[in-house]
């Protein structure tokens, strides 16, 4: 289920402006190139020559198109991705790492969810926080959860949180920052906690303490005054909260609720809704409206005489 | 290693499908395609386009590259060999093959990627 939210990018264009094709996001067009090897899938195409010329691949078809539209439609603007907000943040504590985020997704200046997820699981002891383009880092990481799953079953052992990182930057260098996906993966493997953010070109820091999104900047001043290394469980849950409020209250593109993600050596817990730092605004009267509420000045009835032409019954097979 | 053999299969272009004689027999697809345009059709309409087109081909490249220097000349030859031995095996002549061997040396058999869930299958060419 691709989130037609967008939540940001930070390049001027996404790689497939949104049009027709869907609302996916700058994600929503991209895999239709199939490799020279996994052609014939089907039966699709007669001639298995290698030197037979392709069409244009799938996606890419719409980018010419919406450009000559463009150009010859005046003032007809694509619609672009838009830069929503988000605060993310994640520290290092004493047994593991503990993962935040706000729940708001903005479309513009609108907010489109109030209560969205941010945090997506990737490995029973990995979570990733996904900032950017909602769309973008909703499925790079659901792609990475299930290439983890299957590298693990084919290894035999439990997913490393480098193996994560690594695998999200590859993918993300490979389409040069046009995937606006900004994520912060954390997790506990056999060699301890780790934090790792991974910005869109594909560069990556292994950090104690991070945020990303907009509001970022709220988020670290907190954490830059008040993290110390090695802290227990609720000082940290305390003070990641607290990064994460001031991002909701600083920042206009962050809000909603804090959830977080607590990872240890036993397993992660996912804490939803841990704090709301804003109420939900009241309506002041009732927005209902009793039938008979908008006089009626005339009324017209046109009856619309229609033929039966065809009539065909095809019978349903119910086991 | 001298990765020629690759090299020269590199998609620098993007063929002009209206007139090649060996496409399906259809209409121009106006809603995908737009209005027609030599341009569009000569030139990448993507900065990614290209890249994307030879990715395979440059990691193949690379990797063999890296193959050569770490290991030796016979790393990547007896891969490379594997490759084309495995890819002599096909079904009846007029029928595409579905190069399962070939995805499972690639290991393409325990990757997903985005040309797994987002492929539209009547256009796997």
């Amino acid at each position: 289920m691709l989130s037609p939210k967008a939540s940001g990018t930070d390049t001027p264009g996404p790689l497939f402006p949104v049009g027709a094709e869907g609302r996916q996001g700058v994600l929503g067009d991209l895999g239709c190139q199939a490799p020279a090897a996994r052609r014939g899938r089907g039966w699709d195409v007669v001639g298995g020559c290698d030197a037979a010329p392709e069409p244009q691949p799938g996606p890419l078809h719409s980018v010419s198109r919406n450009a000559s539209l463009e150009r010859v439609l005046p003032g007809f603007r694509i619609p672009r991705a838009h830069k929503t907000g988000t605060t993310i943040a994640g520290l290092v504590f004493r047994d593991g790492v503990i993962l935040g985020a706000d729940t708001r997704a903005t479309n513009d200046s609108v907010v489109m969810d109030k209560n969205c997820e941010k945090i997506h699981f990737i490995a029973p002891k990995i979570y990733c926080c996904g900032a950017g383009v909602a769309a973008d880092a909703e499925m790079t990481t659901r792609m990475a959860a299930s290439n983890m799953e299957l590298h693990s079953l084919s290894t035999g052992r439990e997913p490393r949180v480098t193996t994560v990182t690594r695998l999200l930057r590859q993918t993300l260098f490979r389409y040069r920052g046009h995937v606006g996906a900004s994520l912060l993966v954390g997790g506990v493997d056999f060699s301890g906690p780790q934090l790792y953010s991974v910005h869109p070109h594909g560069s990556y820091s292994r950090l104690p303490f991070t945020a990303l999104g907009s509001g970022q900047d709220a988020a670290l001043a907190v954490l830059e005054d008040r993290f110390q290394p090695n802290m227990t469980l609720e000082a940290a849950q305390e003070l990641l909260v607290e990064a994460i409020t001031a991002g909701i209250l600083g920042d206009l593109g962050s809000g909603g609720s804090v959830d977080a993600c607590v990872i240890t050596g036993t397993g992660a817990k996912l804490l939803r809704t841990l704090s709301s730092p804003t109420k939900p605004t009241e309506r002041p009267s009732q927005y209902y409206f009793a039938p008979g509420t908008t006089a009626v000045q005339s009324q017209t009835v046109k009856p619309l005489t229609l033929e039966l032409l065809e009539e065909t019954v095809q019978a349903m097979e119910v086991e | 290693m001298n990765a020629r053999g690759l090299g020269s299969q590199l998609k620098d272009n993007i063929p002009v499908t209206e007139l090649s004689a060996s496409g399906t027999f259809e209409q121009r697809d106006l809603l995908r395609k737009g209005l027609p345009c030599m341009k569009n059709e000569l030139l990448p309409s993507h900065p990614l386009e290209l890249t994307e087109k030879n990715f395979q081909l440059n990691q193949d490249k690379m990797n063999f590259s890296t193959l050569r220097n770490i290991q030796g000349l016979f790393a990547p030859l007896k891969l490379q060999m594997e490759f084309k031995a495995v890819q002599q095996v096909q079904r009846l002549p007029f029928l595409p093959s579905s190069n399962f061997s070939l995805d499972i040396l690639r290991g393409n058999d325990e990757t997903i990627g985005f040309e797994d869930i987002l492929n539209d299958m009547s256009q796997v060419n």
